[in-house]
């Protein structure tokens, strides 16, 4: 419901008001130069880079291995996403293969972490509206996740799991029996938050039709993941370009019809059942078998070949002394992530370290379509819009 | 004895005594309370504990010393002035919203009166009148702080809080007149002893709640607007402009807005208690007792007066924890929201309230 | 890094469009690849998008990469996807130092209105200018800022100044502040 047609009733002088940097209801640290009309948004001009921390620089100038703890620091609420988006890129350049049951693995916590994700989002946008409570029920069901993925990779938040050619370790038994009772867990939280907030009206009243793109201007803006799909368009990585096992899942991409903030949320809230759904398929079809596959320009051998063989001792001292040396080329690898297409593309002049690392980040184009989205509207939706987008600052500035 | 017996009947004498003992003794310490129960019912409703952490020595009290932590972290900070700010309005803002809060409590009864003593501080004949006129007071509290502060999401909290307490004003007025034509008064000591009136052989009590049931929910609506909690809580929304109106201060006077925020939950929730839930009233009790179906049980007039008391203290907690759960049940409306809810939705109900209320008392007189 | 032998229908239905724009393409690890010269990019890119038989609607991603020693010494990489046929592909363009039209390249931003930020922080990270970029200032760095990290001559242990604290007035001049609203001009304080 824009109200920028409405005339000017009453002639008063626009005020200019700065929301964020700091500001409570800002996810990162970001900038609104707002133009208001009485409580209308008649202009707004979006300042970011508060987060900047140069990731690609310093990819540059750090072996292939030692980006992947930096990448943790992307997208925070879904680390794992992250991890698997760089290893693949790295992968494909090696030529690698990785074993059936790490890509198993890989899906299953990349689908906790994608559940982790949304709930902070869909928590986010309830907390905006004032309906705190819903935002601590998510966030006590994130942290039922972060449990789990602790169990197999020791952080709840900084991960650092994926290795070229497989993972850091393979998935416990202690994770599969925690796994079921977690799920049933998030699920009733799941449920709770629609009983809060789906029935209520004044909840339905601040997100329907507020935040509109439609489907033509969400493609223009180059926009992916669940802000794509709110509009109507059923591109999802996971279905269009499938990398690790998800052609052997059965799962649906749940898309939405106007694009407004509704919209996302529901898209998010069904994604995040199918993604439990997933989950539930992987863990009864994942196969026996080594969490790694070793490739001798990729990773250090294991320990035993070190001290037993003269191969090993030369590959040990190669890749700590080169790091990990891929051929030379260029190649370019998305992922589904939390926001949508998470890019990873990556120039190897055939040294040890990257020679470019570029992260195409999903939700640098949600940030670059805010002020579409928000003139027009009032002062008490830009946050909600804000929230409804999911914009991470590790992930925007980089 | 005889001139300490002779000093308590002097009436200012005896306001003072009841100022002390309801206004300190009930009001602020309900008030000062409420600040930490909100947050354990917070707490609760959001599955987890809630603050238990001030302590002295191995004594928490589940919390309760926050209260005091609070209150002395608040009296030492500095109180700061904004550049900018126009000073003298700055400084006395607070006391605006804060004495409006307490001043209600002149007019509301606590119990029956016993002989010529009443619990209550001033029996005014306009007495519903003067707690409207006292409660648009609040607004200037608002709108001071707010414009004073120099600051432009202050001054937006105040522009929100001054249209959203006016508009909602109109109609809170509305709703009460068919009260006044129901009672037939406007003196609240009167409306409460009327609400001890039975239907049906003294079987249902003619509460407020029963005589004018939709007024009851304007009412209450209009009333959670007044005091600006949630779902009309866009004057100090945190995620919008952060804390409205009171967002440059700190220290006492911070807590000043905080408290008087409290004291008008309790205040909003004693007017509806006296006007809709038969004030200090226990059904069936009457000055000598209980009469009920031709039962009757005789009591002295002080355990009637305690009893009554104790009606009213429950009935206001029982409200004040609505109100609480309410807050952090419900997400807040957006400001246009707010005043479509209140210009289409509820003045069109509160005037058809008031049409059919004429016409029943009409047709049944 | 063996070329296909036969070549791809995207690289083929560019250079029948525009022979001889198409100076470099590979099919490296699947990813299908077009270098094109720098005076035929802007067409290149408006057939991309608008042709039928190719419709790449959506811009994925633009960025640059420095070959610092080598002419030209910028290459700028943008990564399209039709969502509609489903297919990829990387064009890449040379830009170089030397000459009058230095570390410049014509904006895509009217074609897709993504390429808008992502123009601003290539110029921001590379100092490569777009022409006709509606509103080209930085985008993650600050205005006062000396140079462009990504350059590969760039230290990584450079360290910039502090930016100096100025006076409110000048930090909050609201009436010289050009924010994005077309109608901006049409409204007069009253």
């Amino acid at each position: 419901m824009k109200r920028s047609n409405l005339p000017l009733e009453f002639g008063a002088e626009p005020m200019d008001i700065e929301i964020g940097p700091s500001h409570p209801a800002m996810h990162g640290i970001t900038r609104l130069s707002t133009r208001l009309d009485g409580e209308v948004v008649t202009a707004v001009e979006v300042e970011i880079g508060y987060l900047h921390r140069g990731f690609e620089k310093e990819c540059e100038n750090s072996t292939y291995v030692q980006v992947i703890p930096y990448t943790d620091r992307l997208n925070y609420v879904s680390p794992i996403l992250n991890n698997i988006g760089y290893s693949l890129a790295v992968e494909k350049l090696f030529g690698l293969d990785v074993p059936k049951r790490a890509q198993y693995a890989r899906v299953i916590l990349g689908e906790l972490s994608r559940i982790s994700d949304h709930l902070t989002c869909n928590g986010a946008m309830g907390m905006e509206v004032g309906a705190m409570t819903v935002f601590l029920w998510y966030v006590k069901a994130r942290e039922y996740l972060w449990e789990l993925t602790e169990e197999v990779t020791g952080a709840r938040l900084t991960h650092n799991w994926t290795r070229f050619g497989g993972n850091a370790n393979d998935l416990p038994d202690t994770f599969f029996d925690m796994l079921e009772e977690r799920l049933k867990k998030v699920e009733a939280v799941l449920e709770e938050g629609v009983k809060m907030l789906f029935k209520n009206k004044i909840f339905l009243d601040r997100v329907k039709d507020v935040g509109v793109l439609s489907r033509e201007r969400a493609i223009e803006y180059g926009f992916t993941g669940p802000m794509l799909r709110a509009t109507g368009e059923p591109y999802d990585l996971r279905r269009a370009e499938p990398y690790l096992v998800y052609n052997e899942l059965d799962f649906e991409i749940p898309v939405g019809t106007v694009g407004d903030s509704y919209d996302r949320f529901l898209v998010r809230h069904e994604e995040m059942l199918q993604s439990i759904s997933i989950i539930r398929q992987a863990v009864a079809k994942i196969p026996k078998g080594g969490h790694y596959q070793h490739d001798r320009r990729a990773w250090l051998p294991d320990k035993t070949e070190v001290y037993g063989s003269i191969e090993g001792l030369i590959d040990h001292f190669k890749v700590i002394m080169e790091g990990s040396t891929p051929p030379k080329g260029e190649v370019y690898q998305a992922i589904e992530g939390g926001n949508g297409e998470l890019g990873f593309y990556l120039v190897s002049d055939g040294t040890g370290k990257p020679y470019k690392c570029r992260v195409r980040p999903p939700c640098f184009n949600f940030v670059s379509a805010l002020p579409e989205m928000l003139i027009g509207h009032y002062v008490g939706d830009i946050v909600p819009i804000y929230g409804s987008i999911n914009m991470i600052g590790g992930e925007l500035e980089r | 004895m005889d001139m300490i017996l002779d000093i308590l009947t002097i009436p200012l004498v005896q306001a003072v005594i009841k100022i002390l003992v309801f206004v300190l003794g009930f009001v602020m310490a309900v008030g000062t309370v409420l600040t930490l129960m909100e947050r354990k019912w917070m707490s609760a409703v959001q599955d987890r504990i809630g603050p238990n952490r001030a302590n002295i020595g191995k004594f928490t009290g589940h919390g309760a010393l926050h209260i005091a932590a609070d209150g002395v972290k608040s009296l030492l900070k500095e109180d700061t002035v904004p550049a900018g700010a126009d000073r003298f309005l700055y400084l006395i803002a607070p006391l605006f919203s804060y004495f409006p809060a307490i001043l209600v409590w002149a007019v509301i009864p606590f119990a029956g009166p016993i002989g010529s003593v009443t619990f209550q501080i001033t029996d005014i004949n306009t007495g519903l009148v003067f707690i409207f006129a006292v409660t648009s007071l609040g607004v200037y509290g608002a709108v001071l702080g707010g414009y004073a502060s120099n600051n432009k999401y202050a001054l937006l909290g105040a522009i929100r809080t001054s249209s959203q307490m006016l508009s909602y004003e109109v109609f809170l007025g509305l709703s009460l007149i068919g009260i006044f034509m129901v009672y037939g008064t406007v003196q609240v000591s009167k409306i409460v002893e009327l609400q001890n009136t039975y239907w049906f052989d003294g079987l249902i009590p003619k509460w407020g709640i029963f005589t004018q049931p939709l007024a009851f929910f304007l009412f209450f609506t209009g009333m959670l607007a007044e005091a600006k909690r949630q779902p009309f809580d866009q004057p100090e929304g945190e995620s919008e402009i952060i804390a409205g109106y009171y967002l440059e201060y700190s220290g006492a006077r911070f807590s000043a807005y905080m408290l008087a925020e409290y004291v008008s939950i309790v205040a909003v929730s004693a007017i509806t208690v006296t006007l809709f839930f038969g004030g200090y009233q226990i059904p069936w009790l009457f000055p000598d007792g209980f009469h009920l179906l031709g039962y009757s049980l005789a009591l002295p007039p002080v355990v009637v007066a305690l009893l009554q008391a104790g009606s009213f203290i429950t009935k206001t907690l029982i409200f004040c924890w609505l109100i609480i759960i309410i807050r952090w049940t419900l997400p807040r409306f957006r400001f246009d929201q707010t005043m479509d809810l209140g210009w289409k939705k509820m003045l069109p109900l509160s005037m058809a309230n008031l049409v059919v209320t004429a016409l029943v008392l009409l047709l049944t007189a | 890094m063996t070329a296909p032998a036969e070549t791809p229908p995207i690289t083929a239905r560019v250079e029948e469009k525009f022979p001889g724009a198409v100076t470099a393409s590979h099919q490296q690890f699947g990813d299908e690849t077009i270098t094109v010269a720098k005076d035929q990019y802007l067409a290149v890119m408006t057939l991309l998008r608008n042709d039928p038989t190719l419709k790449f609607n959506l811009m994925v991603d633009l960025s640059a990469v420095d070959f610092l020693g080598q002419s030209p010494r910028f290459q700028v990489v943008v990564h399209l996807k039709s969502l509609s046929l489903g297919h990829r592909l990387r064009v890449k363009v040379g830009v170089g130092e030397d000459g009058p039209e230095a570390c410049t390249l014509p904006t895509i931003s009217k074609l897709w209105v993504a390429a808008d930020w992502y123009e601003r922080e290539c110029f921001d990270m590379y100092g490569i200018r777009f022409q006709g970029h509606p509103n080209l200032k930085r985008l993650l760095l600050y205005e006062s800022f000396v140079g462009h990290p990504l350059r590969k001559d760039y230290d990584i242990h450079l360290q910039q100044p502090r930016v100096e604290l100025r006076p409110v007035r000048e930090r909050y001049d609201y009436q010289n502040r050009n924010l994005t609203d077309p109608s901006e001009t049409e409204r007069r304080p009253l």
